[in-house]
């Protein structure tokens, strides 16, 4: 699979890459599963605090607000951070961004780089454009660092590895670090991984980390991980790059106490990540480089239909409750950040590419209720299919059907032949011929019993009987 | 208590007995039920594929028709739902779209909020699984649903349970989409059959032997699978549950 691109919408979207994971259905049902239990777990996280919902509310609050305000709040945060002895930069789009961190390295001769997790560089292919300039990229997140070591996207933005059974695991680091062959016990491969890392680490003069919130009023920056990845690849290499879009500021140090407590309870269920790390400024003697990021962004910011997706704090409790992306796998969507928020983001970066997405949802409305910002995700999907169906890439055959249904639903009379002519099929046509190639409902499934009576001509009778 | 049924275009075609047995249990709640015949389409399945401008004429059509009862009430969550939650953006100001709006109900909530049903007098002495149908469960509230942490509640299970001989079955996964959704349904034929197949393994090895819902759409989708697998399962909308054991 190419590195965060789709194939064309339309007929080669989503449908055909989910129906070739579906094709495995043990496979599926394990991902499927092992997805599910995180929703559980966040489920039972949410409900120990009897103020759930309200954080949730006050967490959207937060997040509409600074969005009215986000220059504001940038510059402020600028301030504060250059106060404490941060360089700021400013990063129109991915490739900016890209240059930017790529003249940081070179100009100090640094040719390796242990990176956290971060989808935003993931957003803006930076391994890809790194290793093309002759840095070593070194992803420290196991998750991470599995995928990277297979060549591929990660598939969730919080459990990069999780399309990865074990087995398969154990055999990758069998061919690339060199662990026994067969292999597969989780202790012993993490082991091998830990100490392979602290290589890295060690040899690194630089670190390269996300960031979970940018603080106005402090200029300080908060990453949360599990694995300590970002504090070892921090405190060891004496420079610290932090790439952030610009929707990851917060007015004041005492917001975090809001999204804090909702984000790891809602992407693992989980209190609170092992590490929530603050940083205000360099470590004596390094150097501190916060990298802004808009692409995209302010465009989104201007579409009054879609702006409430920036609220995003990345957690991934949509995908883990949606029942398309348990069955599905994030590759399927061919976005760097897939499931439910990566369907409405995507279309938002290139229409044409990501065409299917916004169709990739039954529009069950789960991901609305677990969202710990509370974007409405399934109303924006189905925004997304009107906004795209409206462009000049909608589909045509269905285009027509519509129409067609639209003439005919809009007359009684038509209406009613149209049913009576769709009964008669269901009841009287051979076969082979209602189960041919183009019912698609019909391959898995059968068709519904069609009745002699539609219910209006029953109740004709019923009130004739009565009168 | 003056009742217009809103059926929906597949019930009204295909399930008849569903819009039979949902006139029938509000007449016995002691309601007047009429049928304005010249209702046809919420336009629901245009407003769900993305074509706004398709479902339009439909929207301000359903109001032509119904507007001015006191009660509408209809046998499917998600076409009550696209009435109340979704019209707003093809109907625009019209003047008598509030009004409709706040008329229009699912049958179970209409039975539990607005004639105060707590208890149906009947017997159904089966084993049966209810299929929580998305846009009844989360845009109309039917039920509280797993993901908040609110008091739980659930209209439809309350009418339920309070049959004579009725036992619900509880399954693993209780409001897991069954994978219908409208046009999902072919376009995404793959992933949706999966879903359906999985709700169905749920209701069975919770020893159901019927599966009921207020959304034939769902259960159409789940029985056209069963059959096809040829599990032995009874799929039933609500209303005719409630129908039969009322007598």
């Amino acid at each position: 699979m190419s590195r965060g691109r789709g194939s064309a919408g339309g007929t080669t979207g989503h449908a055909e890459r989910a129906a070739a994971f579906v094709a495995d259905e043990d496979r599926a049902h394990w991902h499927d599963g092992a997805l599910w239990v995180v929703r559980r777990k966040r489920d039972l996280m949410a409900a120990e605090l009897p103020e759930w919902e309200a954080l949730r509310e006050r967490a959207a609050r937060i997040k509409a607000h600074t969005r009215a305000r986000l220059a504001e709040y940038l510059e402020q945060f600028e301030g504060e951070a250059t106060a404490r002895g941060a360089r700021v930069h400013w990063a129109r789009d991915a490739e900016e961004h890209n240059r930017i961190v790529h003249g940081i390295l070179a100009e100090r001769g640094i040719s390796l780089l242990v990176k956290s997790k971060s989808m935003l560089t993931e957003e803006c292919h930076l391994n890809a454009w790194l290793e093309a300039r002759g840095v070593e990229v070194v992803d420290t997140d196991l998750g991470e660092r599995i995928v990277q070591l297979a060549g591929e996207p990660p598939s969730h933005i919080v459990l990069p590895a999780i399309h990865k059974r074990r087995e398969e695991i154990g055999e990758l680091f069998h061919r690339t670090l060199g662990t026994e062959a067969g292999a597969s016990d989780p202790g012993y491969l993490t082991g091998v991984a830990r100490r392979h890392l602290r290589e890295k680490f060690l040899a690194a003069r630089a670190g390269l980390t996300g960031v979970n919130f940018a603080v106005a009023e402090t200029g300080g920056l908060v990453v949360c991980t599990n694995e300590g990845n970002a504090d070892m690849g921090t405190s060891l290499p004496a420079v610290h790059l932090a790439s952030m879009g610009v929707e990851k500021v917060v007015p004041r140090l005492e917001d975090l106490s809001v999204f804090v407590r909702l984000l790891a309870r809602s992407a693992t269920g989980q209190p609170i990540t092992t590490y929530t790390s603050h940083f205000h400024g360099p470590r004596p003697g390094g150097e501190l480089h916060v990298v802004i990021v808009d692409n995209g962004r302010s465009r989104l910011l201007a579409e009054p239909a879609f702006r409430d997706a920036l609220a995003c704090i990345r957690c991934g409790a949509c995908m883990n409750t949606c029942p398309v992306f348990r069955r599905t796998g994030g590759h399927s969507y061919g976005f760097a950040i897939p499931g439910p928020i990566g369907a409405v983001l995507a279309p938002g970066r290139d229409p044409r590419a990501h065409l299917s997405l916004p169709f990739a949802s039954s529009l069950c409305g789960s991901c609305d209720d677990v969202c710990p910002v509370k974007i409405p995700l399934h109303e924006e999907l189905l925004e997304r299919r009107r906004q795209l169906l409206a462009g000049p890439g909608g589909r045509g055959a269905k285009r027509l059907a519509m129409r067609l249904a639209r003439f005919v639903l809009g007359s009684r009379a038509l209406y009613e032949a149209a049913g009576r002519g769709v009964r008669l099929l269901l009841r009287h046509a051979p076969r082979r011929l209602l189960y041919s190639r183009w019912n698609r409902w019909g391959r898995q499934r059968e068709l519904p019993a069609a009745p002699e009576k539609s219910f209006r001509q029953a109740w004709r009778d019923r009130e004739r009987g009565r009168g | 208590m003056k009742v217009a049924l809103f059926i929906p275009c597949y019930v009204d075609q295909l399930h008849p007995a569903v819009g039979l047995a949902t006139a029938r249990v509000l007449e016995r709640m002691g309601c007047e039920v009429v049928f304005p015949e010249d209702q046809t389409c919420c336009g629901q399945p245009m407003a769900n594929a993305g074509f706004a401008e398709d479902a339009a004429p439909l929207a301000r059509r359903f109001l032509k028709v119904f507007h001015g009862h006191e009660a509408v009430v209809c046998p499917s969550g998600s076409c009550t739902s696209m009435v109340r939650n979704h019209y707003r953006g093809l109907v625009g100001d019209d003047p008598r779209y509030p009004a409709l709006r706040a008329a229009t109900y699912e049958l179970c909530e209409f039975l539990v909020d607005v004639l105060r049903v707590g208890r149906v007098r009947g017997r159904y002495p089966r084993r049966v699984g209810l299929h929580q149908s998305c846009h009844g469960l989360r845009e109309l509230r039917l039920g509280s649903g797993t993901e908040r942490p609110v008091a739980a509640f659930d209209k439809v299970a309350l009418l339920l349970r309070s049959l004579d001989g009725l036992e619900l079955v509880s399954l693993s996964r209780p409001d897991e989409c069954c994978g219908f959704g409208g046009t999902f349904a072919v376009a995404e034929e793959a992933v949706s059959c999966l879903m359906g197949r999985d709700r169905i393994a749920d209701h069975l090895r919770a020893g159901a032997e019927e599966v009921t819902g207020t959304d034939v759409s769902c259960l159409m989708h789940l029985e056209g699978l069963a059959r096809r697998a040829g599990t032995r399962l009874v799929f039933r909308h609500v209303a005719e549950i409630l129908a039969e054991a009322m007598g």
